[in-house]
């Protein structure tokens, strides 16, 4: 990393850090959203972008963390540290098991399957009203006093984020995070090499089950509630919109693409309540004009006058 | 080394490989050859795991993998490259290699430490054999077709193969790189002891560096022999070139 890079993201940190100080309480609350569904969607891009799975029915894995977490501190009395650490652990083990159902079908049959198998647990957190609070979901849940504030609530969410992404931009650098893009590129070659191809992208659908775990625990303490909605496909969609948009070959497009969706949602939901025709017609616009998305337009257009004074040899 | 017997597979009704015959001892070169769609991609599918056999047995030092999966078989220092150009295609010459030699040295599961500085030297090495040192940094995507074919190669000897299986090494190749890359062929073989099976169009080249060949046609093994044998056969001549008239 240079030292421009460096300094660049010290800055964007010291001004994240400062919006509680000066924005009112509604915007401290939206920038607590867009970060954790930029966590959200870099943890499906974990598979998406560098794995090549398509993962159609991730927000699975958000609800089962944050529902794993609410149920643990509503019903379980254990100190909240367990709840938050439990929530993300049922997510990777829920990523495990539907892994192991959906990864012998390769490509698109993955992702149907997925959004079938992920639809059923829908259905069941959506109606199992003794436990899950049914559609209702469960409001005002209580949190430790440290992250009870929407202030507190934003710096807690900013230090998990920032913790998550480092952890997951070390996995996509390690031989692992090679083997993943090598699959992702050429599973049969990938095969060939020696490579487990079908166990790497098990492990590769656990981390992501994790992450997104961890995104659902930060959305109970940002929003102290959870509801069925937050396993919805449409959702789901969403987030790989988000990953789209943003730039699936870039680390951080997600996270850009998680701040232009949620921003629009937000002041958009104030006009009309057709947000889903707005999303519609910003995909048609990606796929036709920035196929590699924003972030991934941004470094070809870089890298392209980069490499310009080289003679341009290819 | 690699003993095939009788090995078939049919796809849709069509006999691609109908119980074939082949046979390399150690240290040998052995081209297979055949008119286009006689099974020869089909075969190496069938040694390597991707296809999975419908009859027949393959024996790689008297040991049977018959129907196990392509990386097992990898694992048993069998390497192959593809007549299709398969390589990561956004990632660079030298991760492309990388892969192949941090998957020989079973470190594909190490999640937390930085690969940029892991088995750079067994990379580098590769790339030096093959003369692809100076373009290591360039994305896959951005290289010759020629090259692309030598990279190929290289993934394959990531692996630390001994026995290694070419799918038309030179296809699509011009004369120059052509030339380059038989005389890799013959270095391999030579100094580094690998055996090697390929298969090859151009006849000039198969008899120029094969110690022995197999001809196939529609599926079926004609012949294994040595260059003459196989340049006198009659049954060769008249199914592959077309007439006993013809003399190579």
């Amino acid at each position: 990393m240079s030292r421009k890079t460096i300094s660049g993201m010290g800055a964007g940190i010291i001004i994240l850090l400062l919006f509680p100080v000066f924005l009112p309480r509604f915007y401290v609350y939206l920038a607590s959203v867009i970060l954790l569904y930029g966590l959200l969607a870099t943890s499906l891009n974990l598979v998406l972008g560098y794995g090549g799975i398509f993962q159609f029915h991730h927000a699975v894995f958000y609800g089962v963390g944050a529902y794993g977490t609410t149920l643990m501190l509503t019903k379980s009395g254990l100190p909240a540290i367990f709840a938050f650490i439990t929530g993300p652990l049922v997510s990777a083990a829920f990523g495990l098991v539907l892994g192991i159902i959906c990864i012998r079908l390769s490509r698109l049959y993955f992702g149907m399957l997925q959004i079938s198998l992920g639809s059923l647990v829908w259905a069941i957190v959506y109606r199992w009203y003794a436990f899950t609070g049914g559609d209702d979901g469960i409001h005002g849940i209580p949190m430790p006093e440290m992250i009870s504030s929407p202030k507190s609530a934003f710096y807690f969410t900013f230090i998990i984020t920032i913790i998550s992404l480092y952890i997951m931009w070390k996995i996509i650098r390690s031989p692992f995070g090679s083997v993943l893009q090598g699959i992702r590129d050429n599973p049969v070659r990938s095969g060939m090499i020696g490579i487990n191809v079908r166990r790497h992208q098990l492990l590769a659908l656990v981390l992501a089950g994790f992450f997104a775990g961890v995104a659902g625990s930060l959305f109970v303490v940002v929003d102290n509630s959870v509801f069925p909605d937050m396993l919805f496909w449409t959702l789901s969609m969403e987030i790989v919109i988000m990953c789209l948009l943003g730039g699936w070959f870039t680390f951080l497009g997600p996270m850009l693409g998680a701040a232009v969706i949620v921003g629009l949602r937000t002041f958009v939901s104030m006009y009309t309540v057709y947000w889903a025709l707005v999303l519609g017609i910003i995909m048609v616009l990606v796929i036709f004009f920035l196929p590699s998305g924003i972030l991934g337009y941004a470094v070809e257009k870089f890298e392209r006058g980069f490499r310009k004074p080289e003679g341009g040899e290819q | 080394m690699l003993e095939v017997t009788s090995i078939s597979k049919t796809f849709a009704g069509f006999k691609a490989v109908n119980s074939a015959n082949l046979t390399v001892r150690k240290g040998e070169i052995v081209a297979v050859i055949g008119p286009n769609g006689a099974g020869k991609t089909t075969l190496f599918n069938l040694i390597t795991g991707i296809v999975k056999p419908d009859s027949g047995r393959v024996l790689f030092k008297n040991e049977d993998i018959t129907g196990l999966q392509p990386h097992e078989i990898s694992r048993k220092r069998i390497s192959r490259s593809f007549q299709v150009v398969n390589v990561f295609q956004r990632l660079t010459v030298f991760e492309n290699v990388q892969i192949s030699v941090l998957s020989r040295e079973r470190m594909t599961w190490n999640i937390f430490t930085p690969s940029a500085g892991l088995a750079v030297k067994e990379t580098d090495t590769i790339l030096e054999s093959v003369g692809l040192l100076d373009k290591k940094n360039r994305t896959t995507a951005l290289l010759s077709h020629g090259d692309r074919k030598v990279l190929e190669i290289a993934m394959a000897l990531g692996g630390d193969p001994e026995f290694l299986i070419l799918d038309e090494p030179t296809a699509g190749m011009a004369a120059e790189e052509t030339s380059r890359c038989i005389e890799l062929i013959k270095m391999l073989s030579r100094t580094m002891g690998l055996t090697i099976l390929f298969c090859e169009h151009d006849m000039e080249i198969v008899f120029g560096i094969a110690s022995r060949i197999m001809v196939m046609v529609r599926g079926c093994t004609v012949i294994q022999g040595s260059c003459d044998e196989v340049r006198c056969n009659e049954a060769v001549q008249d199914a592959y070139l077309g007439g006993s008239d013809v003399c190579l």
